[in-house]
């Protein structure tokens, strides 16, 4: 090889290492370091947990320690069950509302005339960049009892007392549909938008009424679109943790929020990596049904 | 821009017959995988300076890879590529005194026309009054003076394809590619492009060699073509070598239009040869030194042009043959007629008439029994 | 084009309304002069000025902003080299676990990315602070500028770069003066985007922290939890302003770009 030649080799394996290194560091190793944690003690030392790797001499002793103690724990008790049970629940009646108000809004946005488009597109991205937090503290302010929500109602004679929506589920819901909507419109929009028009009118040529035709040939073929929204709106929800934290109520037990308790108050590290894990696993079967929605 | 290669000149033109010509280009050999997909298999083939050399054949069959790998884009997995008797086979390729006219035209969207032609002669070093000087010769050359501060986008397709060419002109390179120069281009505007091109190839004496699927292109251009199919090649010669001497049923199907007859040799007299056929009966043709044997199975092919229509029984007794207009398709200026020879499950043969007058009454219509003849000279022997 | 049905216009419209509704009610009632929120006492920028003598959420601001910074940089640059490593390299060993480990980020919940990051620089010991946080924020954010860069090379007319190395350049001056020139406005972009990401996270930054660095988001969050204030309020109205400047440019950048790169 040419002297260029073996340069331009040295500088193409440079692309690939230099951020290959830095995800082996820090995502592939941390990741090793939670599955690790995960079976082992909780102890009182800091960092709290047992036990230490310290070489290999010790690598099967090390090994003998590690153990399914942990995953014991959180199958026995109601706590962690209820928690991912109710997280799932949650991030599945999210997913739902978002799709009756997101499909209409694509529907529309994917047909108004053209260049409206991007103007449309800009205004549903807009709120998604502005803070996640300001975004739910916009919610408190409406949903806290005499706040917005209970002023405009009263004012209008529609309710006599405060609603109390705040630190309740439907709160939560509200919170979460409103902070991932933008994700369930964008891949729609984008699938619909590539709809060809003629399909439905040859569907209306060949005696289709407009329902029917929606039914038969948008619907369908708007699937993908559907599947990937869903995923990108369930998949974060289920592991949410600032929303349940300051729209729900205390019995509002969403597995975010049981992982950063472990962590933060009970300074069980052990745990919280159990958890983690098993949240993991929870999430695969969506993470598999984007990945089919993106190869579609 | 005066044709400056009459003809005559042209046919003078024959590096390729003179044994002590040394070729610019060689391939030795040259082979080219894509995984278990041979692109390119043992190819042989030497350019010589001057020459106006087209690549033919269709999507697939190995011509851009061929010429991807004179560019220096591809490696091959076998064999060697040498340019003026040096092996090039490993030099990257932007040390390659070669060029290339993307099919896409490649322009660079974010550099001005003036910036595009420069961009090789500034990876060269030149000085800045030298490119400037050349960037306006070369506008100048392909007409474009005055649009040197244009973006591509604010150009049209033909005004974008005179900056690619004189972008890959620029560096004066020994040898000039073209991938499907006039794939982007309107029929019209095709036509001249491709003389301004031949003009230009001749007033610049740069080696060209173009790539092309358009059989028209290739003829209208090129000193000599070779045809390609599955990554080999099959004939190399001069146009009206390729289309009056095709080696083999391939070249004769793929350049221009051909009807093919099956046959048996029954007699060879010196350069006349008699074939038997099932379909027209005693075919009779004059062939160069013909290497047939006596009762080998053969093909006889008649190109649609050589072959005459009658209502009345041509007085020749043999290479005529009876049948039924089917099909009239009036192109202008010619007239396709598809005549069934052989009864109603025989074959069609397709002739064409040149249209030389305007008013006269067209003197062939449907369903007419007609009678087909032809030349000796017309009729070409094509291995079974 | 046919013209909308009243049904769309009334999807676009509740769709909207529901999108921009609490985020303008919050704008408005930081102009409240009352410190009730369900008063309205007249306009007033005086929670504006509150907010400039708040020095602890200055610092914190000033750090956020510091800090989004250099992890966007950061990511920016990892995140276009494994965009290049992606489009440009084919197949090299190891493909499928880079692109897993770049991708997974966008669809890890934040509470795990951040344990895990946590944990290790427990494990290796190191002084959590300002830069712990970096490097958490750029691992996160490489996976959103991959993308956002991969988009562009993937639209990209890659026989630009063939015609540069034919006409003369290394693979190097080809990458300065055709590819980078030609997906500038994706890694502009891309920028932004882990700009906006580092600024807005809380989850993160929480965990991966240590004394003497909260953040922004930090600091509202404590604020938020003890309840509404318009000074809060405020403080997101400055921000959704400087938002929306940056999504303004960034799309006109985009543009521009779209308009240059065909």
């Amino acid at each position: 090889m040419s002297a260029p030649a073996a340069f331009a080799a040295r500088w193409s394996r440079l692309v690939v290492a230099v951020p290959y290194l830095w995800l082996l560091l820090f995502f592939l190793t941390p990741f090793a370091i939670v599955l690790r944690m995960a079976m082992s003690d909780a102890d009182t030392a800091l960092p709290p947990y047992a036990p230490h790797f310290e070489g290999f001499a010790t690598l099967r002793e090390f090994i003998s320690k590690l153990d399914f103690e942990n995953f014991r724990l959180l199958a026995d008790d109601a706590l962690y069950w209820d928690s991912y049970l109710q997280s799932l629940r949650l991030a599945g009646q999210t997913t739902l509302i978002a799709l009756a108000i997101g499909y209409p809004l694509a529907y529309a946005m994917a047909a108004a005339p053209r260049h409206w488009r991007p103007v449309l597109l800009v205004l549903v991205v807009l709120p998604f960049w502005t803070s996640f937090l300001i975004r739910v503290y916009a919610w408190i302010g409406i949903l806290r009892p005499e706040g917005l929500l209970d002023m405009v109602l009263g004012g209008l004679g529609l309710t006599s007392e405060p609603l109390r929506l705040l630190n309740t589920e439907a709160a939560v819901l509200i919170g979460m549909v409103y902070s991932y909507l933008p994700f369930m419109v964008l891949p729609l929009y984008a699938t619909l938008e590539k709809l060809d028009r003629s399909l439905l009118e040859a569907a209306a040529d060949l005696g289709a009424t407009p329902v029917r035709a929606f039914l038969t040939v948008t619907l369908p073929l708007s699937l993908p679109g559907i599947l990937a929204g869903a995923a990108l709106v369930f998949i974060p929800s289920v592991g949410e943790f600032v929303i349940p934290d300051l729209l729900g109520g205390p019995d509002t037990v969403m597995i975010g929020k049981v992982l950063w308790n472990e962590f933060f108050s009970n300074r069980d590290w052990p745990l919280a990596s159990t958890v983690a894990i098993v949240l993991l696993i929870v999430l695969v079967l969506p993470l598999a049904l984007l990945q089919r929605a993106r190869l579609a | 821009m005066r044709r400056s290669s009459p003809g005559s000149l042209r046919r003078a033109f024959q590096p390729w017959n003179d044994p002590n010509a040394k070729p610019l280009i060689e391939f030795r050999g040259v082979t080219k995988r894509f995984g278990s997909v041979t692109a390119v298999s043992e190819v042989s083939l030497s350019l010589y300076r001057r020459e106006f050399f087209a690549l033919l054949g269709p999507s697939g069959c190995g011509k851009t890879t061929l010429m991807r790998m004179l560019a220096g884009f591809e490696q091959p997995d076998a064999g060697e590529i040498l340019l003026d008797g040096v092996d090039i086979t490993a030099v990257p390729p932007h040390l390659r005194p070669v060029n290339m006219m993307f099919q896409s035209y490649a322009l660079f969207p974010h550099l001005s026309v003036a910036d595009n032609i420069a961009y090789g002669l500034k990876r060269e070093g030149l000085p800045r009054a030298e490119i400037a000087r050349r960037v306006a010769e070369m506008l100048a050359l392909v007409k474009l003076d005055g649009l040197g501060k244009r973006r591509p986008d604010q150009l049209s397709g033909g005004q974008r394809q005179r900056v690619a060419l004189a972008r890959a002109l620029a560096k004066r390179p020994k040898l000039l590619l073209l991938d499907e120069p006039m794939a982007a281009l309107d029929r019209k505007l095709r036509e001249a492009t491709q003389f301004e091109l031949m003009d230009l190839q001749s007033e610049l004496g740069t080696t060209f060699m173009v790539v092309t699927h358009d059989q028209d292109e290739a003829m209208t251009m090129a000193d000599r073509m070779a045809v390609m199919d599955h990554g080999g090649l099959v004939q190399i010669g001069p146009p009206d070598v390729i289309y009056e001497a095709p080696v083999n049923r391939y070249v004769a199907e793929f350049v221009g239009d051909i009807n093919v007859l099956e046959g048996k040799v029954v007699a060879v007299e010196g350069d006349l040869v008699r074939i038997e056929t099932a379909l027209a009966g005693m075919v009779e043709l004059d062939e160069e030194a013909p290497a047939l044997s006596i009762g080998a199975a053969v093909l006889v092919g008649l190109r649609p042009e050589k072959i005459d229509l009658s209502h009345d029984e041509p007085a020749q007794s043999f290479n005529k043959v009876a049948g039924e207009i089917w099909d009239i398709g009036y192109l202008g200026d010619v007239t396709m007629i598809q005549v069934m020879v052989g009864g109603d499950s025989g074959r069609l043969i397709k002739v064409a008439l040149t249209n030389r007058t305007r008013r006269a009454a067209r003197p062939f219509a449907w369903e007419d029994r007609v009678w087909l003849s032809w030349d000796i000279e017309a009729g070409l022997v094509l291995p079974r | 084009m046919k013209r909308l049905g009243p049904g769309l216009i009334l999807a676009l419209v509740v769709g909207f309304a529901f999108l921009y509704l609490p985020i303008l009610a919050l704008v408005a009632y930081s102009f409240n002069a009352s410190r009730l929120v369900t008063v309205w006492g007249g306009f007033s920028t005086h929670w504006y000025g509150a907010l400039l003598s708040n020095q602890p959420l200055l610092d914190a601001a000033w750090l956020s902003l510091r800090l989004a910074f250099v992890s966007a940089t950061l990511a920016t640059g990892l995140g276009a080299l494994a965009a290049l490593a992606l489009a440009r390299h084919g197949r090299f060993r190891g493909r499928l676990l880079f692109s897993g480990m770049v991708l997974a980020p966008l669809v890890m919940p934040e509470v795990i990315t951040g344990l895990s990051l946590l944990l290790l620089f427990v494990a290796v010991d190191v002084e959590r602070g300002f830069w712990t946080v970096t490097i958490a924020h750029a691992t996160f954010s490489l996976g959103f500028a991959c993308i956002v860069v991969q988009a562009r090379l993937a639209g990209f007319d890659r026989s630009l770069e063939e015609a540069a190395r034919d006409l003369g350049a290394t693979p190097l001056v080809t990458f300065w003066t055709v590819t980078l020139p030609l997906i500038w406005p994706a890694v502009a972009a891309a920028w932004m985007l882990a700009f906006t990401l580092s600024l807005d996270d809380l989850v993160i930054a929480s965990f991966t922290t240590g004394p003497g660095a909260t953040t922004l988001p930090m600091r509202l969050y404590s604020a938020i939890r003890l309840g509404v204030s318009p000074e809060i309020n405020a403080a997101c109205t400055l921000m959704i302003g400087a938002v929306a400047l940056a999504v303004i440019a960034a799309s006109l950048l985009l543009k521009r770009g779209q308009a240059v790169g065909g």
